[in-house]
């Protein structure tokens, strides 16, 4: 099952504000890409050398924002309060 | 008017409703702020909730109507290569009984009837309210900054029990810096497959309102640290994997494709046969344990729980909810306590220090300090599975060929693999450890 599918399965109240930022012009460039492996959901893709990020499927864990090394490439936050993902059975 | 409290929880996990819990029936004013819009909304964990008897204390036989899916009878531990497996079975029909060693549970569900008992002992649950920082008066914490219209609220002691990233213990400069944690952190992904519960105790050989847990060790990360579970439910089961972040960067394999593989492994495959996934999600998790504890009081401020890094990790066992309890039920006791001073310094506050250091949740984390060395030893997932399943081979299979003794087996077994060196090595470690 690839992980487009599993998202599906998961319930979310998008907030109209993305909660992370990321930096897609200084990811390009960055050699390591160590968002690509720790990302549950893969949010973060390479697709023909350029990088994307999807904020809206984040289930909130916090991996990217400590495995990027690249000081203020990542601005990471909760989405606000009620919003975001919302496990069914967690 | 700004308004006053007693004392503010942020964070209705384990920790934080506990926390308010033991506040609220000593008939303090007290906040218990949470960012989903229900407590458990955000919260995901393997699956098995160790007996604590901090809860039993705090509402007798709880498991007589706590959300419990299934009492855990066995315990499997499963060491794999691609191929094969070779399994430790232990089963005890004690652990069917009350007070139950372990029951499954799914945290949405607990997490919300937990809650709600420190709402019926007087706290204020506040939902779908984000906590952003700290309120301080100079060096001292005098409130929290919520991400609303008039999110300003004081009080004489906020406590972080945030959870993992504990946002806040970070704030107020009491957690240990992001490049430390980096290397002592899990990355974590779960699914929820449902299958019927007939199918469940068919296939896992359990009776009703029974279950087994079965932590993989191996080939289920690629070798890299980390471990996968299977846990029983009641009409579902509970699917992930925990790996540490570091090594996922280090060695480029998403937890997202181990997940997939893990379920493609022939001794997983049958027992997910059929099942429909009902949800996915993500975590992260404190690997660490006593070395990376923050520090656990401030002027003002506590930190209890997965905030301040307290979760069991030996590989072997894996247990936070009830850490996280007792440690919110000794930060509720330390803020009772310096009530009756009424003094907030980190001086009176260091008594939750004391608290945690007589009971089993510093004493167990100190005794078992050495653990997190074991586990990022790599051996531990690629030569030891190989080698028991090798072993086995060995053993069992029937080739015509004259058989060796045991020992024999063993030096077979092992050849190419591991030195002898590296063996007295890596007991030297698991024995400062475990034993
Ligand atoms: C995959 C996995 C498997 C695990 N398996 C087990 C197991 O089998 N058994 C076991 O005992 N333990 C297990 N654990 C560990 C266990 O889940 C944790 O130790 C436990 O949940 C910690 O409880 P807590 O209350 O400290 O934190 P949490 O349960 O994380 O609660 C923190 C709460 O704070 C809220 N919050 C966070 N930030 C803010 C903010 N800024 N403002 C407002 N609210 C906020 C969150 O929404 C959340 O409700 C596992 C963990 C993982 C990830
Ligand atoms: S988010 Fe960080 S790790 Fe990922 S590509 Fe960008 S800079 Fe590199
Ligand atoms: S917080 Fe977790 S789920 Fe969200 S983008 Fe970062 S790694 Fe992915």
């Amino acid at each position: 099952m690839n992980i487009e599918d599993k998202l599906f399965q998961i319930r979310f109240n998008v907030d109209t504000i993305p909660h992370i930022k990321v930096d897609l012009k200084a990811c390009d460039s960055c050699q390591e890409k160590w968002c690509l492996y720790v990302c549950p959901v893969q949010n973060y893709k390479l697709e023909e050398g350029k990088m994307s990020f999807a904020w809206q499927g984040c289930v909130e864990c916090g991996a990217c924002r400590i495995a990027c090394e690249k000081g203020q490439v990542v601005e990471w936050n909760y989405p606000r309060g009620g919003y975001g993902v919302c496990f069914r059975y967690g | 008017m700004t308004e006053k409290f007693d004392a503010i929880v942020v964070g209705a996990g384990p920790a934080g409703t506990t926390a308010a819990l033991v506040m609220a029936r000593a008939g303090m004013k007290v906040a218990l702020i949470e960012r989903g819009a229900y407590p458990g909304a955000k919260n995901m964990f393997g699956g098995v909730f160790y007996y604590s008897e901090v809860l039993n204390q705090l509402i007798p036989e709880f498991w007589k109507e706590a959300p419990i899916e299934r009492h855990i009878v066995r315990r499997v531990t499963t060491f794999m290569t691609p191929q094969a497996s070779v399994s430790m079975d232990y089963e005890n029909s004690n652990f069917g009984k009350p007070p139950y060693n372990g029951v499954t549970l799914l945290r949405s569900r607990f997490d919300r009837w937990y809650a709600q008992k420190a709402v019926d002992a007087g706290a204020l649950l506040v939902p779908e309210t984000v906590v952003d920082d700290v309120i301080r008066d100079g060096q001292r914490v005098i409130g929290i900054k919520a991400r609303r219209d008039q999110g300003d609220l004081l009080a004489d002691v906020v406590i972080a029990a945030d959870g993992v990233n504990s946002l806040l213990a970070e704030k107020a400069g009491l957690k240990k810096s992001k490049e430390l944690r980096r290397h002592s952190i899990s990355v974590t992904a779960k699914e929820i497959l449902s299958l019927p519960s007939e199918t469940i105790e068919e296939r896992f050989n359990c009776a009703a309102d029974e279950g087994v847990a079965i932590d993989f060790l191996g080939a289920c990360t690629q070798g890299i640290q980390g471990a996968a579970f299977i846990y029983t439910n009641k009409s579902s089961l509970s699917l992930g994997m925990a790996t540490d972040l570091n090594s996922l960067r280090e060695h480029h394999i998403s937890i997202a494709d181990l997940v997939e593989s893990f379920k493609e492994h022939p001794s997983v495959k049958r027992l997910v046969k059929g099942a429909t996934l009902k949800e996915y999600s993500g975590h992260l998790m404190p690997e660490g344990g006593y070395k990376m504890m923050p520090k656990l009081y401030g002027d003002g401020i506590l930190v209890a729980g997965d905030a301040a890094a307290m979760v069991f990790y030996t590989g072997l066992s894996l247990e936070g909810v009830n850490f996280a309890i007792a440690s919110g039920f000794y930060a509720g006791e330390a803020v009772k306590a310096a009530k009756a001073k009424s003094d907030f310094s980190a001086a009176s506050l260091s008594h939750y220090q004391k608290l945690l250091e007589d009971s089993f949740v510093l004493k167990d984390l100190k005794s078992f300090r050495s653990a997190s060395s074991m586990l990022a030893n790599k051996r531990f997932y690629t030569v030891y599975p190989d080698f028991l399943c090798t072993m086995m081979e060995n053993m069992f299979k029937v080739d015509g060929k004259p058989r060796k003794r045991m020992w024999g087996l063993m030096r077979q077994s092992m050849k190419g693999k591991i030195s002898m060196m590296d063996l007295a090595k890596d007991g030297m470690q698991a024995r400062k450890a475990l034993l």
